[in-house]
């Protein structure tokens, strides 16, 4: 099966289950979305695929490799990993940042990014709208441009797998709506592609499956279209909501009405 | 950050400025001395000149007494301004410096208890091992809390320096006496007054050894700017970079530590004045900080031992009060742009 399977996949924390017997597919060149609410285990499952937690049972494989089995060096030519926000104390240009996408495939006694680099960063800066930012210093920068930053380095990484947790957590709409587009044309040119995502709206739009977590554990799983439904989602968030379809659009539109929640109700009261 | 051109010129820039300091310090000092005859005296010793231009006592000057210290205060330097530079970087600590882990205070210790028991001979390795002792029990408090993350360690050595600290106060206050009293105080404040050859020779096998480990982790160490995750998903074997770091930084320390003493503020403004200028690419930042530390703790040390000539002062006291103003001002010029 090519793509990133995953099989019964459990995660403990002491006594504590994080993640219990996940299982869900994501297609090779498709762009899959986690969704579900706070704590449900969609970091978690990306930090395990990345071998950052260690699974007590089950199996990760991407296009048949065991993922989190692999050498770090090996995994980090094949997978990169866009964190929800990454901050630091050094003194790194946007360039200088984006280069380090090139670190695993440079040898411990190279100095400088080769000319193929120095173009593959080129190429992303310019990608992402930052080409401008390239001398700025990375600190300085607002959470939504480093976020930028961020992808660019991870599509300097040149990946099959592309992992992202919430990449569009602190964008702009505008900035949003580009990120969004430049993964799904990656996942067009082969790249697989899954993200953790809040926006259900941007979720139904850009995703071709969708997988929904709770609680640690897949609830469902399947195309925007039949997951978006308003029984799941009062369900899984709590909310009540209503589904819609613009004429002539071919994606679900979520409209929520009200938290569904005792506080929300003794409020109404 | 600048591109490589102004890079080499920099490296080519150091190196001159480094030479002619480790020059200009042999001649500095009492005994007219040139710096054609500090360089005849060398190459006679190293056996590619004839006679040495000096007479014997001045020849002995510069060869048993001056390069010797000239040496190690250069090799110090880089060693305590490379070791401050991956401590930062690995405990992501901006206030980290090479002693962070307790490695100073333990080194303390062990000199102290070396030296009371009358063994002063043999303070270096009392240091050494009192540093590596409190690096190790640092790590294994650190474990013990339940893996050694960095606020973790750092939290587990602030403890074992404040323990170490004290009963090397303690042990002072207890039983020393006007001669041994001294001799720990310049030891304490760092001093590299009476350095042999042997010093040196030991400052430079541990450069040797572990810089290039050092070195050759700059990919690495450059993985880490945004922390643990972020530089496995690199490809980097985190656990493995970063106890092979700290085992070669506790080395160095350790030894640099032994021969001068606990040296403060080399290790903690050096690499900060550097990235200031070239960034935090480590492939640069690395060796930059070692010339940069070289030259700054060659003139500190060099001035620690003339400027109230014959009266020597210990040159931690002079690495500060040279090295604060000189950050200040570094700080100062980059204000714009931090």
């Amino acid at each position: 099966m090519s793509g990133l399977v995953v099989g019964n996949a459990t995660v403990k924390a002491g006594d504590r289950t994080i993640l219990n017997r996940v299982s869900l597919t994501a297609p090779k060149g498709g762009v899959t979305g986690l969704i579900g609410p706070n704590g449900a285990g969609k970091s978690t499952l990306i930090a395990a695929m990345l071998g950052l937690r260690r699974l007590s049972s089950g199996t990760i494989a991407f296009n048949g490799t065991n993922l989190p089995g692999m050498v770090p060096g090996e995994r980090a030519k094949l997978c990169a990993y866009v964190e929800q926000s990454a901050t630091t104390a050094e003194r790194l240009t946007v360039r200088d940042v984006v280069a380090l996408g090139r670190v695993p495939f440079q040898t411990a006694w190279q100095t400088m990014p080769s000319g193929h680099d120095a173009l593959l960063v080129q190429a992303a800066l310019e990608a992402i709208g930052l080409s401008a930012f390239a001398t700025r210093l990375y600190h300085t920068l607002s959470g939504g441009e480093q976020q930028r930053v961020q992808i660019a380095r991870a599509l300097t990484q040149e990946p099959q797998l592309l992992l992202l947790d919430e990449p569009t957590s602190h964008l702009d709409i505008q900035a949003q709506l580009l990120v969004l587009d430049l993964l799904r044309r990656r996942a067009e040119a082969g790249c697989t592609i899954v993200l953790a995502m809040h926006d259900l709206n941007l979720a139904a739009r850009f995703c071709d499956h969708l997988v929904v977590m709770q609680a640690g554990a897949v609830v469902a799983q399947g195309s925007p279209d039949a997951i978006l439904q308003p029984d799941l989602l009062r369900q899984v968030y709590g909310v009540a909501a209503t589904i819609v379809r613009l004429p002539g659009s071919a994606h679900p539109i979520v409209v929520y009405d009200r938290a569904e929640t005792d506080a929300a109700a003794a409020k109404l009261d | 950050m600048p591109q490589r051109p102004a890079y080499l010129a920099a490296y080519a820039g150091l190196w001159a400025l480094l030479l002619a300091s480790a020059t200009i310090a042999v001649t500095f000092g009492p005994a007219e001395i040139s710096p054609t005859e500090v360089w005849g005296t060398i190459l006679h010793h190293l056996g590619m000149a004839g006679d040495s231009p000096l007479s014997h006592l001045r020849d002995a000057i510069v060869w048993q007494l001056r390069l010797p210290r000239v040496l190690a205060a250069l090799g110090i330097g880089a060693g305590l301004a490379l070791a401050g530079t991956v401590m930062q970087v690995l405990t992501r600590n901006p206030l980290a410096d090479p002693y962070l882990l307790g490695l100073s205070s333990g080194a303390a210790l062990g000199a102290v208890i070396f030296l009371l028991t009358g063994a002063a001979l043999l303070m270096p390795v009392g240091a050494f091992l009192g540093s590596l002792a409190a690096l190790g029990l640092a790590l294994l408090i650190a474990r013990l809390l339940g893996g050694a993350t960095p606020s973790r360690a750092i939290l587990a050595g602030i403890c074992i320096a404040a323990l170490a600290s004290a009963a090397t106060s303690l042990l002072i206050f207890w039983s020393a006496t006007g001669d041994s009293y001294r001799e720990i105080l310049s030891w304490l404040l760092g001093s590299l007054s009476g350095t042999t050859w042997g010093d040196a020779v030991l400052v430079m096998l541990a450069l040797a050894l572990c810089t290039p480990i050092i070195l050759l982790s700059g990919r690495g160490l450059d993985a880490f700017a945004f922390g643990d995750d972020a530089a496995a998903s690199l490809g980097i074997d985190i656990t493995r970079l970063r106890w092979t770091l700290l085992a070669a930084t506790a080395l160095l320390t350790g030894v640099m530590v032994a021969i001068g003493g606990a040296i403060g503020f080399v290790g903690l403004v050096v690499p900060h004045a550097v990235r200031l200028a070239v960034g935090s690419r480590h492939r640069v930042l690395l060796p930059m900080s070692m010339l940069v530390g070289a030259i700054f703790m060659l003139w500190t040390d060099t001035a620690a031992r003339t400027l109230f000539d014959p009266r020597e002062l210990p040159v931690g006291i002079v690495t500060a009060l040279i090295g604060a103003p000189a950050f200040l001002l570094i700080l100062l010029r980059y204000r714009r742009v931090t």
